[in-house]
């Protein structure tokens, strides 16, 4: 249905795609996997028509027959229908769930007609939702399934799914992975991108794996293993770091019924009570805006959470890993020293000499590659930028470290070297407090593991299995 | 909208950006003057003799005209590196040139030395002042500065409208303006046989030190950390952005009465309603044709003052008005805008 054909493109002087062929077929799932950068993200736009190629043909080859739409009175539509979910978040904050399916999808009704069809559809496609709420109300997770319903509203016959799980827990991994082995049993066809190695074993049917732009491997799914698509994607496979059990020094932060405001108002958050020591690492497993993100920024000591009620003792010097890299941690017109520096000069005057040195000397430390000193942060890939990140709140040596999703986005290799640096911090005598939204990643690193689910700290027994926690992030009860 | 340059090495392409924009104002101005059919190289060829046609021209009015030019871009520089828009110079330096000409009234026998800081000092303490509102209404209630300096221009040339004819009104009472200043109380002139004066140099000096206090010390780099990232500089930078913005602002403010109290003390002589041609809005255009970086505001004031001159030749040798020089000034501000955010466009590419 979908055919690509030595599809060469480039930005600048970087060759994002070098002659890649893909095809995707009625009734596949074809997954597309890579690591950051790979240009995944390149290709599918491409296939969507929203950037030229430089070189190479993109085709959509139109079928008889419509899969399943009962709907071809609109023949402004073109025969074959493709959808696009980006990875960026496309809807109209201020606009209902239905508003923003009509603009999807091209409808002309409003008012009555137009929440009876908007019903209609997300009953139709099988992910809830309640068509007449305002979007900015709505969860991350929820954001994430109206950009699918809006997809499927059209009716399209093929979909092209650009990371469409990065935001949300495993029970609604498994329930967005259902319904698109269900369109692909309809007869559609789905591109399905993805860096996580077991969704692309629970749903594809074959895989491409693509790599500095190049294709290194596409074959049937059922003929590989993790290993062989982990080798494809970057090489050779990381190293596993060996686990160095830690004996935990003093309390470095200690929470007692902790209340906090939570940034978009509602009940406040807690009451937390919970410790840290020297030595360990503590994650917390939490889906976005279950409260987590005030806990962790109250421990860093941002002024812009309020303390309710309860206390919070943090002792030592704090360093904070936010979790959005472009606003709030990187400047990407300053430097790398400029950016280095920042928060870390107390002189009056700067000697942008001996800076440019220092911050020379924690490149190599801490291997941020593709710019010196002096280029600018925007050069940077993600990577590479949150590894400067942690160049500046690690070479200060901090008694506490706060990191927020810190390999949010991260390809397999940028996320070993964050963790060994999570893990060296831990060894170095740091409390060591870290969130992140992928539950495998906690299960990895965590010396103890916490679960925040609607504001409240759910126990989970030690040793919990992988479900249980999911379970608990969901709020839904423990065994 | 964003105005701030990067800070990374384009040193080059902003000289031909500059002189890009420049050059495509004074194109746009001979085009206008020839659909409104004048006599296009009369028309220039009066520009260039009332810019640069003689000693006299150079030095009189091209330099005469760029000082307050120069002050006044600094201010706006200063404000824009912090990512606040300082509207309400046109205020600013009214105010300051009424504090000006008050002190300059009242420093009675007291010599130059003396006189002369006062009522400079008037004129920048009357220009922070009259910021403070803006600054405050900024830090309590959150009202962006754009619009409260812009109205509160309107309030300060009431106020010059009032103390021309009452308070400070000179002795006769019969001239809307004010009594002129005390000989000690002016500037020097720095060549004889010339109008031109102290405020020049005073404006390099100003210039020179923030482009060191923006380059080289911790507070200016808080400050342009606090302009190109907000977020980024409280979260990461720990910089009290509210209150570093406020400071700055304030400095702006007493740039530009220290302009005000520059060209009373240097040109005027007295306060007068209407002292300032518009100085405070064709310094924006001035600071953003020099890219907000303080050597260029200097160039680019340079520049404007030669305008502004040759428009007075325009008008006195081609008798063609001369705010004919504003499609100049729009053309400048409109290719600046453009420049820098699809400037910022091609940086950020795709993603």
């Amino acid at each position: 249905m979908l055919t690509l054909s030595h599809i060469s493109k480039s930005f600048g002087a970087t060759l994002a795609l070098d002659d890649v062929s893909f095809d995707a077929a009625a009734g596949e799932v074809h997954a597309l996997l890579g690591e950051n950068g790979a240009g995944k993200s390149t290709l599918v736009a491409i296939a969507a028509g929203r950037m030229p190629a430089d070189r190479g043909e993109s085709r959509v080859v139109s079928r008889e027959r419509t899969p399943y739409s009962p709907d071809t009175s609109d023949d402004s539509r073109p025969t074959t229908r493709l959808s696009l979910v980006a990875q960026h978040f496309t809807s109209i904050p201020a606009f209902t769930v239905a508003e923003n399916i009509a603009l999807a999808a091209g409808w002309q009704e409003s008012g009555k007609a137009l929440g009876v069809r908007a019903r209609e559809t997300i009953a139709r496609i099988g992910l809830p939702l309640d068509a007449e709420a305002v979007v900015e109300t709505l969860s991350v997770q929820l954001r994430q399934r109206l950009e699918i319903v809006k997809a499927m509203a059209s009716d399209p016959q093929i979909l092209l799914l650009d990371e469409p799980t990065a935001v949300l827990a495993p029970r609604e991994v498994t329930e967005l992975l259902a319904m698109v082995r269900a369109f692909a049993a309809r007869g559609g066809a789905v591109v399905f991108i993805s860096h996580k190695l077991p969704e692309v074993f629970a749903v594809a049917d074959r895989v491409t794996v693509l790599r500095q732009g190049r294709v290194t491997l596409t074959g049937r799914v059922a003929e590989q293993t993790p290993r062989s698509l982990a080798l494809a994607m970057i090489g050779e496979a990381p190293a596993q770091p060996e686990r160095v059990a830690v004996t935990p020094g003093g309390t470095r932060v200690h929470a007692d019924g902790l209340l906090l405001r939570p940034e978009r108002g509602g009940t406040p958050v807690g009451p937390i009570t919970m410790e840290c020591m020297a030595g360990e690492i503590v994650g917390i497993a939490a889906i976005e805006g279950n409260g987590q993100r005030e806990l962790l920024r109250a421990m860093a000591g941002l002024p812009e959470i309020t303390r309710v009620d309860g206390t919070l003792r943090v002792s030592g010097a704090v360093g904070f890993v936010p979790e959005d890299r472009t606003t709030e941690g990187i400047i990407p017109e300053f430097s790398l020293t400029e950016n280095f520096v920042l928060g870390r000069v107390r002189e009056r005057w700067m000697d942008w000499g001996l800076l440019a040195a220092d911050c020379d000397l924690a490149l190599a430390e801490y291997d941020v590659r593709g710019g010196n000193a002096a280029s600018a942060a925007s050069a940077l890939s993600g990577g590479n930028q949150q590894k400067l990140i942690f160049a500046r709140v690690l070479s200060r040596q901090p008694d506490v470290l706060v990191a927020e999703d810190p390999t949010r986005g991260l390809d397999l290799h940028a996320a070993a070297a964050i963790h060994a640096r999570l893990r060296s911090a831990a060894a170095n005598g740091a409390a060591v407090i870290v969130h992140s939204s992928d539950l495998d990643e906690i299960l990895d690193l965590a010396d103890r593991v916490l679960v925040m689910a609607n504001g409240k700290l759910v126990t989970v027994p030690a040793g919990a299995s992988r479900d249980v926690v999911g379970d608990a992030m969901l709020g839904l009860p423990t065994p | 909208m964003r105005l701030a340059p990067p800070s990374s090495n384009s040193r080059w392409r902003d000289v031909g950006v500059t002189a890009g924009a420049f050059g495509l104002g004074l194109l746009f101005l001979a085009l206008f003057l020839l659909v409104a059919g004048f006599d296009v190289p009369l028309a220039l060829g009066a520009l260039w003799r009332g810019a640069f046609g003689s000693w006299y021209a150079l030095t009189s009015a091209t330099l005469v005209r760029a000082t307050p030019l120069i002050l006044l871009g600094l201010a706006f520089t200063l404000g824009s590196r912090g990512g606040a828009l300082n509207i309400g110079m046109e205020g600013q330096f009214a105010l300051g040139a009424m504090a000006a000409a008050w002190m300059g009234t009242h420093t009675g026998a007291l010599p130059g030395v003396v006189a002369l800081p006062m009522v400079l000092g008037a004129g920048m303490a009357a220009g922070a002042l009259w910021m403070a509102v803006p600054v405050l209404l900024r830090l309590r209630f959150g009202v962006t500065e754009v619009i409260s300096t812009l109205l509160l221009n309107f309030v300060a040339e009431a106020a010059v409208s009032y103390a021309v004819t009452g308070p400070l009104q000179e002795p006769s009472g019969i001239y809307p303006q004010s009594a002129s200043l005390t000989m000690a109380a002016r500037l020097p002139k720095l060549l004889p046989m010339s109008r031109l004066h102290l405020g020049l140099l005073i404006a390099f000096a100003v210039a020179v030190v923030m482009a060191v206090v923006l380059k080289r010390s911790r507070w200016g780099f808080e400050l342009r950390a606090v302009g190109a990232g907000p977020r980024v500089a409280e979260v990461s930078g720990r910089i009290r952005a509210g209150r570093l913005l406020a400071v700055a602002l304030l400095i702006s403010g007493a740039l530009a009465g220290l302009g005000g109290a520059v060209e009373v003390s240097g040109v005027s002589y007295a306060l007068y309603l209407n002292l300032s041609p518009g100085f405070g809005f064709t310094a924006i255009a001035v600071a953003l044709l020099g890219r907000l970086r303080p050597g260029g505001v200097v160039v680019a004031g340079l520049l404007f003052g030669a305008l502004e001159a040759g428009a007075g030749g325009m008008q006195r040798d081609a008798a063609i008005p001369a705010v004919a020089v504003q499609v100049v000034q729009a053309v400048v501000i409109l290719t600046m805008v453009v420049a820098a955010n699809s400037g910022q466009r091609t940086a950020n590419g795709n993603d």
